[in-house]
């Protein structure tokens, strides 16, 4: 056996190379990167020292996009073109949002999808563009401190955002060119942070509210398994709700009229100020001048303060309490209780968290940095570099995914906190004698009515054989996969016939659009674009023999040598195309050896799995 | 992959299994399928992957309940608990059920969580007793007609509790 494991010449694996990829938390307020160097993970900080990168993005009257703190720093002067807390807007409808108290022009977008749209003195921008500028600046930021181009990213999301918002978040760092390991919600991220930097087993509760979202999960962590047994949230509640109730104390005390853009974001940054003082201090005084020499001049206590919020505190629980239902768990049964996410430092949040599960929450890890930390370790993981190799994250579908039926009722297909990847099929009919296409509208939420749960997406049905009414199988397979991402197939099952499927996302951006923007954001010409796509398809290659050379060098006895022959003759053909100047010439390639290598993907499955239980089987005899 | 759920995790096809055998064996073969092993790996394995993890959450879901477990055990003997010729049940069965959505409608009008919480676990009795009885009649008497009218209260247990779940939240909001 060892004999078969020595490499031939010229197949040997390169040297282990440590491969750049990071984790970034792409937050309402503040955004991250995070990287694991020397299997430490640690944040990147820019020229100036600053880890946090202000999610604020500022279009200038040049056309140059101000990202951070210089965006910020414009945010009073000029509010309608400073872009804050986009990611309330990702994959969201006009009727979505309160837009009462921003000072943005909102439109919809007139292409088929209905996601906001904000009108900028740089155009039209649509969330996900503004989400990508973010990105964008993370991006260089790591490829300058980390000197390389990376591998891929990890970009976390609030684990109660649904499909749209989360097709939003990948389509934004596509935009930014990052590759996306991975999309993770940020309760996994932190539990991993905190669970790997503790060594902690049990159950623990991972209690987050950050700037615009809320999210509360449930893992079981075991010996670098970290198993979410539910989770639930709020996507639209967090930090930003707290300065807005102090924004409308302020204007009631002073007895302001309704104010223009101007004075809304310069009280609300008054406000937010006021909020961060309170958590070390008993008041807080705001005062400043506004646009019409009207001078604000008010106190807030922090007794005030407690009972304006105390409702948003409350609003907490309920999706706790439903969480830990669902986990099937009782308060005794809790091991510890992570608190992540800026708004946690609020000193009413954290008696509150106290007094419900009847122990002090775990505050030990900075819940500002703790989620890109966690990112990072599991970015490290994804691309290869084996130091954490025995962590694995199994994380569940937050909402439940349903069908339109008929009476405009919902019918769960897929079930909330269902571990991922899951799969579910469903058979449908025509109703009609010879029907060659049927509509599908699939929906995501807990709520019986149609209306009353989200729109993810139409899908068309086309090229159904002609059959009598009700002849037709038509069978539909619902995939959501690790990123939580819903995918659609569909199969016509007495015919074999695939059926053909155009998908209608209700919030998203369409092929189209995605492909638009990048031309758009590249501003390539033709020869840049060749370039571009023959560098990628050489990528590929590279990946793919590198793949399959270290998987033979493993594994090659378990194929026959006919087979084994094939998929080196596959290689072979590969390396040679792949100096060619033909990009299509080389996807072809790819595409032979990847399907060369089929039938040798499915043993090698089978025997590490084999593998993996036999283990314990000796393990027992040994006992 | 032709094999059945409990050969998938190494487990002998009986109601009564070693639940931590399940959990131990299920945390392994995703350890070694789930699709994070593979985000760098060629399409041919990353399609493997996404299949047997799949593959491994729904066995892992349906042995883990035992209302699934026993209806997939007597599914594999040919029996289906579930199904339209198959859906006779014992009138006393029935009165039950119908005085606990009585109870259970009585408390959401009072939004009385004491009276559906007391419910809950008049129910978790219940289930447990039927849970016993299914390990007898399936793993020792090898009876899979009986076993199959147990299951299908079991079944029935599980809706009445997913019905007070969804009832709890009503109230609570």
């Amino acid at each position: 056996m060892a004999l078969l494991q020595i490499s031939e010449p010229g197949m040997s694996a390169a040297p282990h190379q440590h491969k750049l990829a990071v984790g970034i938390d792409l937050g309402t307020t503040n955004s991250l990167v995070a990287t694991v160097r020397s299997g430490l993970s640690s944040v990147l900080s820019d020229e100036h020292g600053h880890a946090l990168l202000p999610s604020v993005v500022h279009y200038n009257a040049d056309n140059s996009v101000d990202v951070g703190f210089d965006a910020q720093k414009k945010q009073n002067q000029d509010p309608h073109n400073t872009i804050l807390s986009v990611k309330r807007f990702m994959g969201r409808g006009l009727k979505d949002i309160d837009i009462s108290q921003l000072p943005y022009k909102f439109t919809e977008s007139v292409e088929s999808t209905g996601m906001v749209q904000i009108e900028t003195r740089a155009g039209t921008k649509s969330p996900v563009e503004v989400s990508a500028d973010i990105l964008r600046v993370l991006k260089t930021r790591a490829e300058q401190i980390l000197g390389g181009e990376l591998v891929g990213a990890v970009i976390t999301v609030p684990a109660y955002f649904d499909d749209a918002q989360r097709q939003a978040t990948k389509d934004a760092a596509r935009l930014a060119g990052l590759n996306v390991l991975r999309l993770l919600n940020e309760p996994t991220a932190a539990a991993v942070a905190y669970g790997l930097d503790n060594a902690s087993e049990g159950i623990y509760v991972i209690y987050d509210l950050g700037g615009g979202t809320f999210d509360i999960s449930i893992l079981k962590l075991s010996k670098g398994v970290f198993e979410v047994l539910a989770t639930n949230g709020d996507s639209a509640l967090g930090g930003d709700d707290f300065d807005q109730r102090i924004f409308c104390w302020i204007l009631e005390t002073a007895k302001l009229s309704p104010r223009n853009a101007h004075d809304t974001r310069l009280l609300l940054s008054k406000a937010r100020e006021a909020k961060e003082w309170l958590t070390e201090h008993a008041e807080a005084n705001v005062s400043c001048m506004l646009s019409d020499g009207d001078f604000v001049n008010v106190t807030l206590t922090t007794h005030a303060f407690i009972a304006l919020t105390a409702t948003l505190v409350q609003k907490t629980l309920s999706p706790t309490r439903k969480a830990m239902r669902d986990a099937g768990l009782g308060i005794e049964e809790i091991d510890g209780i992570v608190m992540v996410g800026g708004a946690t430092r609020m000193p009413q949040i954290r008696k509150t968290v106290a007094e419900y599960f009847k122990q002090t929450p775990l505050t030990n890890l900075d819940p500002d940095k703790v989620v890109a930390l966690g990112a990072a370790i599991q970015a490290n993981v994804l691309a290869g570099n084996k130091s954490d190799a025995d962590l694995l994250l199994l994380d569940v579908i937050p909402l439940s995914l349903g069908l339109e039926t008929f009476g405009g009722l919902a019918e769960k297909i897929i079930h909330r906190n269902s571990t991922l990847p899951i799969s579910r099929a469903q058979e449908f009919t025509t109703y009609k004698d010879g029907q060659t296409a049927m509509s599908i509208h699939v929906v995501q939420g807990e709520r019986e009515l149609v209306s009353d749960c989200r729109s993810l997406a139409r899908f068309e049905l086309r090229g159904i054989p002609p059959m009598v009414a009700g002849a037709a199988r038509i069978r539909v397979t619902f995939t959501v996969d690790a990123d939580g991402l819903l995918s659609v197939s569909a199969r016509e099952t007495s015919s074999n016939v695939e059926a053909n499927i155009t998908v209608k996302p209700s919030y998203g951006l369409s092929e189209d659009e995605i492909t638009q923007m990048l031309k758009t954001s590249f501003n390539s010409a033709e020869a840049d674009k060749t370039a571009r796509m023959l560098t990628e398809a050489r990528v590929d290659a590279g990946a793919i023999i590198e793949a399959v050379t270290t998987a033979l060098a493993a594994d090659g006895a378990l194929i026959d040598s006919e087979e084994k022959n094939a998929i080196e003759a596959g290689i072979q053909r590969l390396q040679t195309i792949a100096a060619s100047d033909n990009a299509d010439a080389i996807h072809k390639a790819v595409e032979a050896l990847n399907h060369a290598t089929e039938s040798f993907a499915a043993a090698r499955m089978d025997a590490s799995v084999k593998k993996a239980l036999s283990g314990k089987e000796l393990n027992t005899l040994n006992l | 992959m032709t094999q059945n759920y409990f050969e998938l995790f190494g487990l002998t096809p009986v109601f009564n299994i070693d639940l931590s055998k399940l959990e131990t064996n299920f945390r392994k073969i995703q350890s070694e399928s789930h699709p994070d092993r593979f985000v760098i790996a060629e399409s041919a394995e990353k399609l493997k992957s996404m299949q047997l993890a799949t593959l491994a959450n729904e066995a892992y879901q349906t042995l883990k309940q035992p209302a699934l477990r026993a209806k997939y055990l007597l599914e594999l003997q040919g029996i289906f608990p579930i199904s339209e010729t198959n859906t006779a049940m014992p009138s006393d069965f029935l009165m039950q059920q119908l005085e606990w959505r009585e109870t259970l409608e009585d408390a959401k009008a009072a939004k009385d969580i004491n009276a559906v919480d007391s419910l809950l676990s008049e129910i978790r009795i219940e289930a447990n007793e039927l849970k016993t009885e299914l390990t007898r009649l399936i793993d020792n008497n090898h009876d899979h007609v009986a076993a199959a009218t147990a299951a299908r209260k079991l079944m029935f247990l599980d809706k009445v509790t997913a019905d007070i779940n969804s009832v709890i939240e009503q109230i609570e909001n």
